[in-house]
């Protein structure tokens, strides 16, 4: 199976990236930005079953190790 | 005393800590290869500046599972000091021994300047009576922006955990913190580098005195020597 972990800053954190990139679609142009958030997405191609276990197992490296729980969020998509 | 600087691939101020300690305070001071399991005993044990694993993922996230890094964790956890300095400062957080995070630059832009920090008085742990209100430190970082929720900030602060702020904030951090230490008292980190400040040609000295703050209340006989 595929996976795709996106993580994101957290609302509440200042992201001096997510800022930048605003102003540059400003710009060039982007009428009505309201936020840009810039975070990164982690694919995974993993052996075996979509079980519940798998998906603690997966939870908790995505705590430990894809995203950081002090400044970032996380949330993943899990295809065939 | 012992005291044992970490080695992780992309380390790069491994052999500026070893220095500080051994030709700058003249203290028995050797490495520790992250894939050893075992501290030997060590007194101190300094998680050094650098880019550890390329800084690859977040800083710090990488190295944090080190095999070495189980032994500073229990190390921690017996009372044992641990000192992080700029990569080895973000290792800490990342692992959990010290509150918060360190993101981006509010600048984007790597900072390499030196800096004047205002030291905290932050009890008995970090003896600030050796390094008086201010003192000045290189930094050279491009994620030393410190980060905690309002709840964990107003605990470091109640708990006066912080060690040094910046006089004039080169990243974004809050409050302009610069150093902290963890409740207990025996793990500290830091953006800034005292590893960059004890010899004649470095910008200052003030490293000498800010490795003894750290030191000075387990092996007071440090100070004593240093007057």
């Amino acid at each position: 199976m595929k996976i795709k972990v996106f993580v994101t800053p957290k609302r509440n954190v200042l992201d001096p990236q997510g800022a930048a990139v605003a102003h540059a679609l400003e710009s060039l142009g982007l009428a009505g930005l309201k936020g840009t958030r810039v975070g990164k997405v982690v694919e995974l191609e993993v052996e075996g079953a979509d079980t519940p276990a798998f998906r603690a197992q997966l939870d908790k490296l995505c705590r430990d190790l894809l995203s950081n729980p002090v400044i970032e969020d996380y949330h993943y998509e899990i295809g065939a | 005393m012992d005291i044992a600087v970490l080695q992780f691939p992309g380390s790069n101020c491994d052999q500026d800590a070893l220095q500080l300690f051994a030709s700058g305070l003249g203290l028995p001071t050797r490495f520790v290869w992250h894939k050893d399991t075992a501290l030997g005993g060590a007194d101190l044990v300094v998680v050094p500046g650098g880019f550890s694993y390329g800084d690859y993922l977040r800083c710090g996230a990488i190295a944090r599972f080190s095999p070495v890094m189980a032994a500073v964790h229990e190390h921690a956890s017996r009372g044992g000091l641990v000192l992080g300095i700029c990569n080895g400062f973000q290792i800490l957080c990342e692992a959990g021994l010290l509150p918060g995070a360190l993101i981006r630059n509010s600048s984007l832009e790597y900072r390499c300047i030196t800096c004047d920090l205002t030291v905290e008085d932050a009890g008995t742990a970090f003896n600030t009576r050796v390094l008086g209100r201010r003192v000045r430190l290189p930094i050279g970082h491009g994620e030393g922006n410190f980060r905690i929720d309002d709840e964990g900030l107003a605990r470091l602060e109640a708990g006066r955990q912080v060690l040094l702020r910046y006089a004039d904030n080169p990243n974004g951090s809050l409050r302009g913190i610069a150093g902290i230490r963890n409740e207990e008292g025996n793990v500290f980190g830091m953006m800034p580098h005292p590893d960059r400040a004890f010899e004649r040609f470095h910008p200052s000295q003030d490293g000498l005195d800010v490795a003894r703050a750290v030191l000075s209340v387990r092996f007071p006989e440090l100070l004593r020597k240093s007057a």
